[in-house]
């Protein structure tokens, strides 16, 4: 079997997802014939006739109108051709999704993919990670895929689920992750998954800073420090129970977020672990989020707005008092 | 426009039930500005004073197994698609046995599962809403069916009319968009509001089809909302329908809408539906001034009777409530000292 992409992994599960239940319809711009923008739904207006729609551009109907097929029993999939499109389609998100089912006890399955991240040369309008956004919402499952096979089993998953789910996958991840199979055993919604194990410090991560965290660990492990990294897969819930068990093990906790700092994930996991394990930190916790500004656009000045592995190797050395 | 034949006539035992509705609305709301005045509501109260003709044309045109999104002035059309005076009740009350268990309130109340969908405050959102829901049942293969949303003419002003509209007109769906241009959006008068001779105009931009009716009239709003529905149910695509009428209330019960405009009140916009349609009945000998007297007796005797049981019923508890905003109760967050 050739090697499959992140972003084949999304195609595939919405293949499966549309073979597997009837419910399940595609519907966003350029999804149909075209295939998508990113080619995350190629053939499968084909595929399945009638169940991949092409939508005008507007996200707020986009979202709406899968909110009203999903009162009427359908598991809607929708696509934003990228995360920064679903600020116009916000108020179906928070104010009618969400809330469905805490006001009249109808729940809401739909999911809402958004592509989401920065990628070299992406700018502040194509770029942005709004996971932390979302996840302030009550009723709202928020998803961050960081591996190939998560991205698979993660979003059958989302289908499944009877609340809505903001799907973010990663665009940084869409074509250069890989993986030889996709997975057969999957890790509940919900759960945390300890991506290396360590005994120095925790960084707790998710979505493309999975990756440059396991490069900083790499890079540290050569001085001969073990650093032990969460990667949250969803941000809400969120596990503390897999965090709070990490840092009680290392007493020192990093959190790194693509998002911006101010009310980020990071600040959430730094949050909860000093009002519920205070006691199991040796040191003060840390966070490394993007810069405070828009996403710039040029590659040299994007590639220091992120955190980066050798960014994310200094902060934790300074944690480690070295 | 549509083709087939039309029935230009209201029987007037269509009128009459039309009316009753309307009356039983009537009387219902002035109740609640009554518990409004002493105290009695839990939240806010918006009502629909002047807009019965319109909004119970709406709820008269839908069978059961169509979908309708009622709004904020639709006490009638609520009551003619199924809405109770029980169920008003007890979410304007608060009681915990209102179909909304005091998690949201009063105009927001529905039963989606029974295709009453329970409208969320931000206008224009239903519209989108409505058009998924037909959307999903012509993939499930049902025809014949049609789907209703109301808005005011402010309404007509937001993103969310647009782009649901325009999608609703792009899938060819049947959907019924109901505009009762009372003149007001709160404050704001029409003149700042839009700029186009008039909102039925906008049909013609989205490849809909447009009617127009004059809302203080009951006849004609039950033959035009018969058209439109018949044309929807038939196939011919979305429908837009703007009513003129005025507001005959504040925008809300603490409003004294001491802006609205002298001479719209006395003009034939400014007319009260209900007395127009009284008028018609007793002039048409359709029912003796006696008859509807009785009528609207036996309306405030039901209603009267309701609030005296729901007023006994219990209030939402705190402690009782599972405080769950998702269906999987493994999803719930915990957070320390909460
Ligand atoms: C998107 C949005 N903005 C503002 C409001 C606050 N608001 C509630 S009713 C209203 C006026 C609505 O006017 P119109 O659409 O003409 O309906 P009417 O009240 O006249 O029936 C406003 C501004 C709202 N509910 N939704
Ligand atoms: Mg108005």
């Amino acid at each position: 079997m050739s090697s499959i992409t992140y972003l084949e992994a999304i195609r595939l599960a919405q293949e499966k997802a549309l073979a597997d239940d009837p419910r399940v319809f595609l519907y966003g711009q350029d999804v149909g014939n075209f295939g998508g923008a990113f080619k995350a739904t190629k053939n499968l207006a084909k595929e399945f006739p009638g169940r991949v729609f092409d939508a005008p551009l507007s996200e707020d109907a986009i979202i709406g109108m899968a909110v009203g097929a999903a009162i009427e029993g359908m598991r809607p999939i929708v696509e934003m051709q990228f995360a920064d499109f679903s600020t116009c389609g916000f108020n179906q998100i928070v104010n009618h999704a969400a809330t469905l089912y805490y006001r009249t006890g109808v729940p809401c399955p739909i999911v809402v993919r958004l592509p989401s991240g920065g990628t070299s040369g992406g700018g502040p309008f194509h770029s942005q990670s709004m996971e932390a956004l979302y996840a302030h919402y009550p009723g709202l499952v928020v998803m961050t895929p960081a591996t190939v096979e998560d991205a698979y089993s993660m979003l059958l998953e989302a289908v499944a689920l009877d609340d809505p789910v903001i799907f973010c996958e990663h665009k940084f991840l869409y074509y250069h992750l890989k993986s030889e199979r996709l997975p057969e055993s999957v890790l509940p919604v919900g759960k945390a998954r300890l991506a290396r194990a360590g005994r120095d410090a925790t960084i707790v991560t998710h979505g493309a800073m999975l990756h440059e965290s396991i490069a900083a660990a790499t890079e540290l492990a050569g001085d001969g420090y073990e650093i032990e990294i969460v990667d949250l897969r969803t941000v809400k819930p969120l596990d503390m129970d897999t965090v709070l068990a990490s840092v009680a093990r290392t007493g020192r906790l990093l959190c790194v977020s693509e998002e911006w700092p101010w009310g980020g994930v990071a600040a959430e996991v730094i949050a909860r672990v000093t009002s519920e394990g205070f006691g199991l930190l040796d040191v003060a916790p840390q966070r490394l989020n993007a810069k405070d500004t828009p996403v710039p656009y040029h590659p040299d000045l994007w590639s220091v707005h992120r955190p980066t592995a050798s960014a994310i190797a200094e902060v934790s050395r300074r944690l480690l008092n070295i | 426009m549509p083709t087939f034949k039309e029935d230009a006539t209201v029987s007037s035992s269509e009128f009459i039930k039309a009316y009753r509705v309307m009356l039983l609305a009537r009387v219902l709301e002035e109740k609640l500005a009554s518990l409004y005045r002493g105290g009695m509501i839990k939240g806010g109260v918006f009502l629909g004073r002047g807009q019965e003709a319109l909004s119970v044309s709406v709820g008269l045109h839908l069978h059961k197994g169509d979908i309708f999104a009622p709004l904020i002035r639709d006490q009638a059309g609520r009551m003619a698609f199924g809405d109770t005076i029980l169920d008003t009740l007890r979410t304007y009350l608060g009681s915990q046995l209102g179909p909304m268990r005091g998690r949201d309130g009063n105009i927001h109340r529905g039963r989606p599962r029974e295709g009453y969908y329970a409208m969320i405050s931000h206008l224009g959102a239903m519209i989108p809403a409505v058009s998924g829901a037909l959307l999903a049942r012509r993939m499930k293969g049902e025809t014949g069916i049609v789907g209703a949303t109301c808005l005011g003419d402010g309404g007509t002003s937001t993103g969310a009319f647009h782009e649901g509209l325009n999608a609703a007109a792009v899938e060819k769906l049947p959907l019924v968009l109901v505009v009762a241009n009372n003149q007001y959006a709160y404050s704001t008068p029409n003149s700042r509001q839009f700029a186009c001779l008039d909102l039925v105009d906008k049909a013609v931009g989205y490849g809909v089809a447009g009617h127009k009716v004059d809302a203080t009239d009951l006849e004609q709003c039950l033959l035009t909302l018969r058209k439109a529905v018949k044309a929807a149910r038939e196939g011919g695509g979305p429908q837009l329908v703007v009513g003129d009428l005025l507001r005959l209330v504040g925008h809300g019960e603490h409003d004294d809408a001491h802006y609205v405009d002298p001479a719209l009140k006395s003009a034939p916009v400014g007319r009260d539906c209900l007395l127009l349609a009284e008028e018609k009945i007793i002039a048409k000998k359709w029912a003796s001034r006696a008859e509807t007297s009785a009528w609207r007796h036996e309306a405030e005797e039901e209603v009267n009777a309701t609030v005296d049981k729901v007023r006994r019923e219990p209030g939402p508890k705190p402690e009782e409530d599972d405080w769950m905003a998702y269906s999987k109760s493994e999803f719930a967050e915990h957070y320390a000292g909460a």
